[in-house]
């Protein structure tokens, strides 16, 4: 076992973990961080495939917006803590069998037990590129020219998720002054202004 | 010659719609011109074709008027046969009709008082009878002009149908209402049987016209059917009794006769020309018709026997207990249809016809006499209360009397020859049952006698029981009412001295009659005639004539001299008095049976087929079934997310196992 | 020796952690949005995995467009949630059962 495979088992049981961290802390700001530090376990095993942008893009975008929005979320929330977690016991049984039936379920597809499809040799060409290789490079090459309709597709999307979000939770507030431009150019003199006509007044 | 035969039906026809239809228009007198022009014709030109076919020797015609339909090689048409045996029918019944059509001017005059104010029915009561009367007439002509069992049919249940009109014309009244459903029903029980009978015709001898079925009767008399498993039936056999069960609808023979005495609630004149002259018989007709096939089945023949010997028997009796005077000439009609079919069961068909013939004649006079009676009588119909109407009503009187004669068979008069006929033909006959019939009609004939004469000397004879009201109105009905008496009154007396030697012994109903050599004991009785008036002596030496003159004896004795025997003899015979009085009981019997019977029936369908397994079980039952469905299967929607998602959980576990079973 | 089949199966386990989370967190709707992204994280894992060992690069262009959706999924989520506690004022799963039948 060389050193990549210890890598690969380290970042892969730190990830493993995290994860059971995140169901089970009764704390939802535990909950936040605990997913963190799953990504950044992920991170790590990206790099170890070679998808370097991938798992820079991992951090920044998710962790650093992602996570942080999660966070704000969860400490914006007035939670009561102490309500927390009751059930959860409760259910365990029920919820562990689902969970390793599941996962017997896949990983004896996928795995090196069972038919073991995924362990030959035609699905094992890695190819240890270069020293030079820039991962950034080669998806740029691939995004804006066969990919370039779905990447214009995904600004769309995130400009629904903007939209959606924001008309979701604004709320406007009634006592502040504004002014509506098209009502005033269509006032009347007539509805404003009235003239009367009086006696002077005499002084005496 | 074919659009003669053509007019004669469509004659009438005509004379019915346009009183049917335009009654409100052209008013009473109108209506009865406008038919009796037609019925008048029908029946003048009757007689040119009998004058034709009997006198001038024409040839039988046998031909197709419309063809109306051919399926799978069977011909639905209508078309005409017309030979003696026709022709008879034809003027017997547009002579009789004409009678009634005239007589029906009188008796209707007043028919207003009879509906309620704002009946709608009673508007132009009196122009829709005669339509009535003369859409009977094309009936019952279609039906003995015919030459194929389709059109016998048809002519068969529009006289039922037209009866029906006609016994509850008067609808506003239950009785009516009762007795015309009655009859219809009735008649319904036998047609189903007639129409099998058809169906058995046509399946065995694919045809349904007359000279075609009679042709391969004999090959249709050598099969047999199974009907229930195991026993075999003579296909002849079957169809003659399946015939006979129509005839015995339409003929009034017991059981199904139950209908003819309930039909006297319609107006006298059908009584006359519906019920005793023409439409009761059309079944006799009918069996006389068909006497190339009756001919092939002893068995059929002997059952027509027997029926007919128990109903000419006990019809009789019952007409003995009558104080309706339509009652008893409407019992007395059952019996003689009685003597009629059981001259149909010795094979005596041309004695059948012949006495069908004048009994039309007398009947039709003696009901249209008692109609007189009743208009007199200012439309009293208990002779308990009648008496001594001999003075006020002469023409009656004498009419009603030569009526009677003809009826107990006095000799000369043309009841007469018909009775004494059937009578010997009886005694001659081999047949099965022949000597049970001889019996019957021999006592018949002093039952006959009796209620005749008791009828004749209750209403004309005797103390005067009405009251002082209605006797000081009593006066003789006017000619339109007393002109068809006597017009029926002739033949009544001479028709049957006439015609007996060519009917009976001659040759007239050669073609149309079919007789065995084994069974005709008609030729029997021929070889001893030598003429009307040697039949009449020979009257003299039999035992019917003293029977009916005993029968005329005692209802004098009884009813004249000695009026509290009956009284006594009611008293003594109770339950006999009793059977006789409820009719052996087959109303009672009929309205528990088959009226409780439908009733129940029709109960129990509605209680359990319909409120519990249609409503509760299948309508209700299926709603309360979603309802209970949807109330268990909604608890799944908790409205808690993590049982969502836990759903979704599972079905993807199960995909997943099934991707990796597979 | 690290084969694709033990990328497969580390996201095999992965994704079956954030099904038992779904299902066994009953007092936080937050914990739920973030198994879903486990979830998501987990399919990108096998992505990459296959995009490596196949020397095929259009995993690694999927994962970036999943990426994207799941950000974008991921705020509408929290807004969704955040309107949820201005309006109930808890996020506890088992008080929100208005849609029960």
């Amino acid at each position: 076992m060389n050193f990549t495979d210890l890598v690969f088992y380290f970042f892969a049981g730190m990830l493993v973990l995290a994860g059971l961290g995140v169901i089970s802390s009764r704390n939802p700001v535990h909950s936040a961080l605990f997913l963190v530090l799953s990504f950044f376990s992920c991170s790590a095993l990206w790099l170890l495939l070679q998808a370097e942008f991938l798992a820079i893009v991992l951090v920044l975008v998710y962790v650093g917006a992602v996570m942080v929005l999660f966070l704000f979320v969860v400490m914006m929330l007035d939670i009561n803590l102490t309500q927390m977690r009751q059930g959860f016991v409760r259910y365990l049984p029920i919820g562990a069998l689902v969970a390793l039936v599941m996962v017997a379920q896949m990983v004896w597809i996928v795995g090196p037990v069972g038919p073991d499809v995924f362990s030959g040799e035609q699905l094992n060409q890695a190819v240890q590129q270069a020293a030079d290789y820039s991962n950034t490079r080669e998806l740029g090459k691939v995004l804006y020219t066969d990919y370039v309709f779905p990447f214009e597709v995904a600004s769309v999307i995130l400009l629904v998720a903007i939209v959606a979000a924001i008309a979701l939770t604004m709320r406007r507030r009634e006592m502040t002054k504004y002014q509506t431009p098209g009502k005033q150019v269509k006032v009347r003199k007539e509805d404003r202004l009235r003239v009367v006509k009086m006696d002077a007044e005499t002084g005496e | 010659m074919e659009s003669v035969y053509l007019t004669i039906p469509l004659a009438s026809l005509f004379g019915a719609i346009i009183a049917g239809f335009m009654g409100g228009m052209i008013g009473r007198i109108g209506a009865h011109t406008v038919t009796i022009l037609g019925v008048g014709t029908s029946f003048v030109l009757s007689l040119y074709v009998l004058y034709q076919h009997v006198f001038a020797g024409v040839e039988p015609f046998n031909g197709t008027v419309y063809t109306w339909m051919v399926a799978e090689g069977i011909r639905f048409e209508v078309g005409f046969l017309i030979d003696n045996l026709t022709v008879m029918m034809m003027a017997v019944v547009t002579g009789v009709s004409l009678a009634v059509h005239v007589y029906t001017i009188g008796y209707m005059a007043d028919d207003a008082h009879n509906w309620p104010k704002d009946s709608l029915a009673g508007k132009n009561s009196y122009q829709r009878f005669f339509s009535y009367i003369s859409l009977f007439t094309f009936s019952m002509l279609m039906l003995v002009m015919s030459n194929n069992f389709m059109q016998l049919f048809f002519g068969w249940e529009a006289v039922g149908l037209v009866s029906y009109l006609l016994i509850g014309f008067w609808s506003v009244r239950p009785t009516a209402v009762y007795a015309n459903l009655k009859a219809f029903l009735v008649n319904r029980v036998g047609d189903f049987g007639f129409i099998l009978g058809i169906s058995a015709v046509v399946l065995y001898a694919g045809s349904l016209d007359y000279v075609e079925v009679f042709g391969k009767a004999e090959s249709i008399s050598q099969q047999t059917m199974s009907i229930f498993s195991g026993t075999e039936w003579n296909v002849m056999t079957v169809i003659c009794i399946l015939l006979f069960i129509g005839a015995m609808g339409k003929s009034a023979q017991v059981p199904l006769h139950v209908w003819l005495p309930d039909s006297m609630e319609g107006p006298t004149p059908i009584s006359a020309l519906i019920h005793a002259a023409t439409m009761v018989t059309a079944g006799i007709f009918m069996v006389a018709r068909m006497s190339p096939l009756y001919e092939y089945s002893e068995a059929a023949l002997s059952v027509v026997l027997v029926i007919g010997a128990i109903t000419a028997f006990t019809m009789g009796l019952i007409g003995i207990v009558q104080n309706d005077i339509k009652r008893v000439v409407a019992y007395s009609t059952l019996s003689q249809l009685g003597y009629m079919t059981v001259a149909l069961g010795v094979s005596a068909y041309s004695a059948a016809v012949f006495h069908l013939m004048t009994h039309a004649f007398f009947k039709a006079l003696l009901f249209l006499a008692a109609g007189s009676v009743i208009i007199a009588m200012h439309h009293e119909q208990d002779m308990r209360k009648m008496g001594g109407l001999k003075k006020y009503m002469p023409i009656t009187y004498w009419t009603s009397l030569i009526g009677s004669l003809a009826l107990i068979g006095f000799p000369g008069m043309s009841g007469f020859f018909s009775k004494d006929s059937i009578i010997e033909a009886v005694h001659h006959s081999q047949a099965f049952g022949h000597k049970f019939a001889y019996i019957a009609v021999l006592s018949g004939v002093f039952i006959t006698a009796f209620y005749s004469f008791r009828m004749f000397f209750l209403v004309f004879h005797g103390k005067e029981r009405m009251d002082e009201h209605t006797r000081k109105h009593l006066h003789e009905t006017p000619w339109v009412v007393t002109g068809p008496l006597i017009a029926l009154a002739i033949p009544s007396m001479f028709i049957g001295g006439f015609t007996i030697g060519s009917m009976l012994f001659g040759d007239y109903f050669a073609g149309a009659i079919v007789v065995h050599e084994a069974h005709d004991a008609l030729a029997i009785v021929g070889e001893h005639f030598h003429g009307a008036w040697s039949f009449v002596q020979h009257g003299f030496a039999g035992p019917a004539l003293y029977l009916a003159a005993l029968g005329v004896f005692t209802a004098w004795f009884i009813y004249i001299k000695n009026p509290s025997i009956a009284e006594q003899t009611r008293k003594r015979f109770s339950l006999v008095y009793n059977i006789l009085e409820r009719k052996y009981g087959f109303d009672e019997f009929n309205e528990w049976a088959f009226g409780g019977g439908s009733r129940g029936l029709g109960n129990r369908l509605w209680q359990i087929g319909d409120v519990v397994l249609i409503d509760g079980l299948l309508v209700n039952g299926s709603a309360k079934l979603v309802a209970w469905f949807s109330s268990v299967v909604r608890h799944v929607q908790t409205g808690l997310l993590y049982h969502y998602a836990f759903a979704m959980i599972i079905g993807v576990l199960m995909l997943l196992t099934l991707f990796v079973i597979l | 020796m690290i084969t694709l089949s033990s990328y497969l199966t580390l996201g095999a386990i992965l994704f079956s952690i954030s099904i038992a989370g779904i299902f066994l967190n009953r007092k936080n709707v937050v914990v739920l949005l973030m198994c879903i992204e486990l979830m998501l994280l987990s399919a990108n894992i096998n992505f990459v995995a296959f995009s490596y060992f196949l020397n095929d690069i259009s995993g690694q262009v999927f994962v970036f467009f999943i990426l994207t959706v799941a950000a974008a999924e991921a705020a509408i989520g929290l807004a969704i949630l955040v309107t949820l506690f201005r309006n109930r004022r808890t996020i506890d799963v088992e008080q929100l059962d208005a849609m029960k039948g």
